[in-house]
Formats: C-alpha cells, structure tokens, sequence
C-alpha cells in the first residue's frame, strides 16, 4: 500500500534540478524519504515536483517542509490542494525549539552532582528527625488530650502489624532455632561439647537474632504498607483535604501506625525468641540426644536475664525507625502513581538498612558497657 | 455522498448483566466529518465509543471499519485497523513514567525502519500540532495541567497520522477558555489532516463549534443524527430539553454572535 517512487531529471545549466516524487509520502516511507532528500546536494536550486504524490501524512510533509527550509533555492510545485493545506498547517506547527538551559558537564557535572547527593542525603537526615520530633510531639498531644487520640485506629494497626505477623515470625524464629542447632551440634561436636549448643542458641537468639530478623520481617512487610497506605492518601489529596478540615495528618495517620509498631514489635520479637528455642531444643534433641527437659533446665540456669534484656531494650528503637521511615516516605510519593511504587521500595531498603545499622551501634554499646 | 462510510455499524447491542445499553443500534461515519455523540448519563456513550475502538466486545451486531469487518476479523486484521484510529482517553491516560515526547513516541515505534532521531522530531511535531509549547515534550504527565494533559493525549492520538480519531469527553474538566481552544484544535486538525473525529461530550459549545454532525442516544440507540439546526427540531422530550435549554440558548448565540 505505502509504494513510493522517485525519479531525478538532470536539467541542463540555465534550469534547475528537479526531481519528481510519486506514491505516498508517509510515515511508514518516512526513512526512504529522508535518506533520498539527505542526498540531493546542499546550495543547489532544486524543484520538488509533487504532482505525482497521491496521499501524504504530516511526517512526510514535515520532511517536506523541513528539506524547503533547507536552502533558498528549493521549491515544492504541484501538490494538490488537499494535500497543499496539510503542508500549510505543519509548515504553521513546525515546533520551535526553546533555546537550551545551559548544563554542566564534566568535572563540574561531577562536584555537583556529589553535592547534590550529600545535600539530599543530609536533608533526609534532618526530615527524618523531624518526622520523629513530630511524631513525639504528637504522642504528647496524645497523652494531654486523649480524646484526640484515634484508639479505634491504633487497635487496627496492631491487628494488621502484628496479629497477622505472627505465623511468618514464629515460623522464622523456628526455622532459626533449627538452623542454629544442627550447624552448633556439628560443630561443638567436634570438641565434645555439645551440651554448650543450648548457650549457643539462647544466646544469640535472645540477644541479635531475635529482634533483628523480626524487625527485618517487620520493615519489609509494615514499611511498605505504611508507604503505600499513606502515600496512595497523598496521591488522591486525602492528606490536603484532612489539613482544610482541620484534622492533623500526624495524629491520625502517623500516631496509631508508630504506636501499634512500638507495642507489637516486642511481642513479635518474644514469640520469635519462643519458636527459636522450640526449634533449638527439637534439633539438639534429634541430633544430639539433649531432652527437652535438659534443654529447659540449662536455659534456665546458664542464660543470664542480662541477654534478654540487651534485645529487647533494641525493640522500641527499631519500631521507631521502621515507622518513622515508613511514614515519612508516604508523604513524599507524589502525584502520579510510579512514585508511589519508588517510595514503597525505597522506604523498605531504608527501614532494613537503618535497622541494621542500629542493631550494630547496639552491639558496640552494650560491647563498651559491658552487658 | 457516494463513497461507503468509513465506520458502519448495524444492529449493534451491548449488555451488562440484565441491563441492555444499545439495542439495534445503528450509526454511520463518513471520511472527513465531525461527529459529536450526545446523550444523557448512562446512555452509553462511553461504551460505544469502547466498543467501536475494540477495547469491548458487543453482545450483537457487525461493525464495519475501512470496509473490513471489525469483529470478525483476526488479531493482526484488527491491529492493522487499530493502526488507522486513534483513541484520547478522557484523562489523556498518558502513561506516567514517560515524558509526554516518550508518551508520543509509543505508537511511532510500531513504524519499521524509523531511527530513534527521526521518531524524536515528529514527536515534537505532533507535540507542537496538539497546541503543546515546546517544553512540555520533556516533562512528566503529572507535571502538566488538565488541559495540556488533554493536549498531549491528543498529540498521541495523532501520532500514526490515524483517518479516524476518537475522542471521550476532550474538553470535559476545562476551563471556558481552555475548552474553547480545544475545540478549535479540532476543528483546525480535521481540516488540515482531514481527519474524521468520533467525539463524545456533554458540552454544547463544543457542539457547536467543532461537530459537522450531532448523533443523540437515547432509548438505547441512536434517536437522531442532523446538524444542530436539525435538532432544535426533534420532537423528543430528552432532545427538546437538552437542545432548547438556557445553556443550549447561550451556546447558539455565542456562535451566531462569532459567526
């Protein structure tokens, strides 16, 4: 359907060249078109001869338009009066470049673009902690006015950030308990000490492992919906539409979803250190012959109370960061729908890492402290 | 007129569930014209449009496009027609990760042979030709107001230099003023590209304006199609009102007063 054809007629020295298209000038001959004018030498007068043209769209008169422009001598003739028109319009609508913003390029490029960085991430720093004076300042409110306070709310949250969390966590913690016991026995066998698995796994259960996976679990299934529940708010301008009816996004959005983080995190973390050492005990006592009464009894004699209270004091920290995190990455989504899926990623890399982060600074503390 | 239309439908029914929208519905589009559809809310405008763009199957009835039949045809039939229309979607629907030039260049990727600068450049035509300033080819959809939205949906529309545009409700949401270019934006484009335009609206401005010809819905079919003089005529209470209403007056008189 989209045939096109051209013929060159060398005139003599006194007229100009003329070359003579046929068939259709379209997009789909847009390339044939471009290639053959691309061709016909520059400063030379030239007349298009178009009268054997039977359909064209605007990007074969925009080819057109842009080969006359190209030097003085070119001239178009022959097009018929339909055609002429959609000549005329694109001719009208050629788009007119704005001048170009002046951009900085290499070394200068590069120190500005490491500025840049450091700058955001200096300014994500300082919104961060805004976000937890915020949510500080809020609980206060909380505590002076209770009836502000959104009770119906935080009992939803806690639903949904620990009641549902809990098969997954008691799964891990038990999967962890095992793992812990048979590499343990493996090794303290070689020793003959196998009885020293118990420490082993309370030990590292109730003072890292615990916690820390339960917070990781945690901030991949609770920083991403905190995002998307608050951030989808802001997309739809629910948030804007809370401040002109004088209700404070903070204390309704951000109060409960911390709150019920701070009070389920420890209680995730608990049942997590119960399956762990459900696990543990099950393992010692296939592979190694530990009963679980021996297990019991060494737990409960060798494991200082120091270790539990090491973990669990990190529980309220690690809530704070995740729903902190969690929440202010919701109010930055914007307005159109990939932020929102930017923002959720984001806001769980952030929780996972800043969590980690912290449960190190905890570990060269209570190291120093001597806990 | 001699020729076939260009877009035949016959007997044509939708359903949802026990509600009937189109029963024995039957309309006629000719190559160049303005059609504007009218109809009150649940009529189903929308839905014809959908139905006539392929994003819905009818229950009954033919569809004839470019003298092919639309929904016997196989899948790379029907891609062949769906590569001659073009749809704007009420929002613009544009996709939001792409600047609105990205946005354009999605239909031209479909054209073999074109080089990435060359599908660049007619983006910014198409771009220029919806009316857009040239800045808008790099921003985000988000970025932009309603009615450049509604630009940049049309510019897409027109990338593959369609015969027949659709177009959903184009000046739904806009100002007085933003509405009134638009629709000398289409009246300029189906004159200058001699495009055929399938348009569903509320507006009676637009009515006037822009449209060749006014198709009204109503009792599940397509009561009447005239020009606007010819429905001050309709002895049909819904058309009577619609027509012969406040808004309708100032409309008539606005364009009396123009003209």
């Amino acid at each position: 359907m989209a045939h096109f054809a051209f013929e060159v007629r060398e005139a003599g020295a006194d007229a100009p060249r003329a070359l003579a298209l046929r068939g259709a000038l379209t997009v789909q001959t847009l390339t044939r078109l471009e290639t053959l004018l691309a061709g016909q030498p520059a400063g030379t007068a030239t007349v298009l001869d178009l009268s054997g043209v039977e359909h064209m769209d605007t990007a074969g008169a925009w080819s057109l338009v842009r080969f006359a422009g190209r030097g003085q001598g070119v001239r178009l003739q022959g097009l018929s009066p339909r055609l002429q028109s959609l000549l005329d319009a694109v001719r009208d609508a050629m788009p007119r470049p704005d001048p170009p913003a002046p951009a900085p390029y290499g070394l200068r490029e590069f120190l500005e673009g490491t500025g840049r960085r450091v700058a955001s991430a200096g300014q994500l720093a300082v919104e961060l902690s805004a976000y937890l004076g915020v949510f500080l300042a809020r609980l206060g409110r909380a505590v002076r006015h209770p009836s502000e306070f959104r009770m119906t709310s935080l009992v939803h949250h806690c639903q949904d950030v620990g009641w549902r969390a809990v098969p997954i966590v008691a799964l891990m913690g038990f999967l962890i308990g095992v793992v812990l016991a048979f590499q343990g026995s493996v090794q303290l066998r070689q020793f003959g000490a196998e009885v020293f698995v118990v420490e082993l796994i309370a030990i590292s259960i109730l003072r890292e492992l615990g916690i820390l996976l339960t917070a990781i679990i945690v901030a991949g299934r609770t920083a991403s919906a905190f995002t998307a529940a608050i951030g989808s708010m802001k997309m739809r301008e629910e948030i804007d539409a809370m401040r002109t009816l004088g209700i404070d996004p903070a204390m309704v959005l951000f109060v409960p979803r911390i709150l019920a983080l701070l009070i389920t995190l420890p209680i995730l973390a608990l049942i997590a250190n119960i399956a762990g050492f459900v696990g543990g005990a099950l393992m010692a006592w296939a592979e190694l012959g530990i009963s679980p009464g021996m297990f019991y009894v060494r737990l409960t004699d060798q494991i200082s109370i120091d270790h539990a209270i090491v973990g669990f004091s990190k529980a309220p920290v690690f809530a704070v960061i995740i729903g902190v995190i969690g929440c202010h990455a919701g109010m930055r989504v914007e307005s159109n729908t990939e932020s929102l899926g930017r923002m959720t990623s984001a806001a769980v890399v952030a929780a996972i890492f800043a969590v980690i982060a912290a449960d190190a600074l905890f570990s060269v503390f209570y190291a120093r402290v001597g806990l | 007129m001699a020729e076939d239309p260009i877009i035949r439908i016959r007997g044509l029914r939708n359903q949802f569930g026990a509600q009937v929208v189109h029963e024995d519905l039957d309309l006629d589009l000719w190559r160049g014209e303005v059609v504007g559809v009218v109809g009150g809310s649940g009529t189903g405008k929308s839905v014809l449009l959908r139905t006539i763009a392929g994003l819905r199957r009818p229950q009954a009835g033919s569809i004839e496009i470019f003298g092919k039949d639309a929904l016997g045809c196989t899948d790379d039939e029907r891609r062949a027609i769906d590569l001659r229309m073009g749809v704007m979607f009420q929002d613009g629907a544009l996709f939001s990760s792409l600047t609105v030039r990205e946005n354009v260049e999605v239909p031209l990727q479909a054209v073999p042979g074109l080089t990435p600068t060359l599908r660049h450049e007619l983006a910014d035509l198409k771009i220029s030709l919806s009316g857009l300033p040239w800045f808008a080819g790099d921003k985000y959809p988000s970025e932009l107001s309603g009615g450049m939205r509604k630009r940049a949906g049309l510019a897409r529309a027109i990338a593959l230099d369609p015969e027949v545009v659709f177009l959903d409700e184009p000046t739904a949401g806009l100002d007085p003023i933003g509405a009134t270019a638009f629709d000398v934006l289409i009246r300029q484009l189906a004159d200058s590209l001699g495009l055929t335009v399938f348009l569903v609206t509320h507006d009676l401005d637009t009515l006037h304006a822009a449209c060749d010809r006014i198709a009204v819905l109503a009792e599940r079919k397509v009561l009447v199609t005239g020009s606007m003089a010819d429905m001050l005529h309709v002895d049909h209470p819904w058309v009577r009102e619609y027509f012969h209403g406040p808004r309708s007056r100032a409309a008539i008189e606005a364009t009396t007063r123009t003209a």
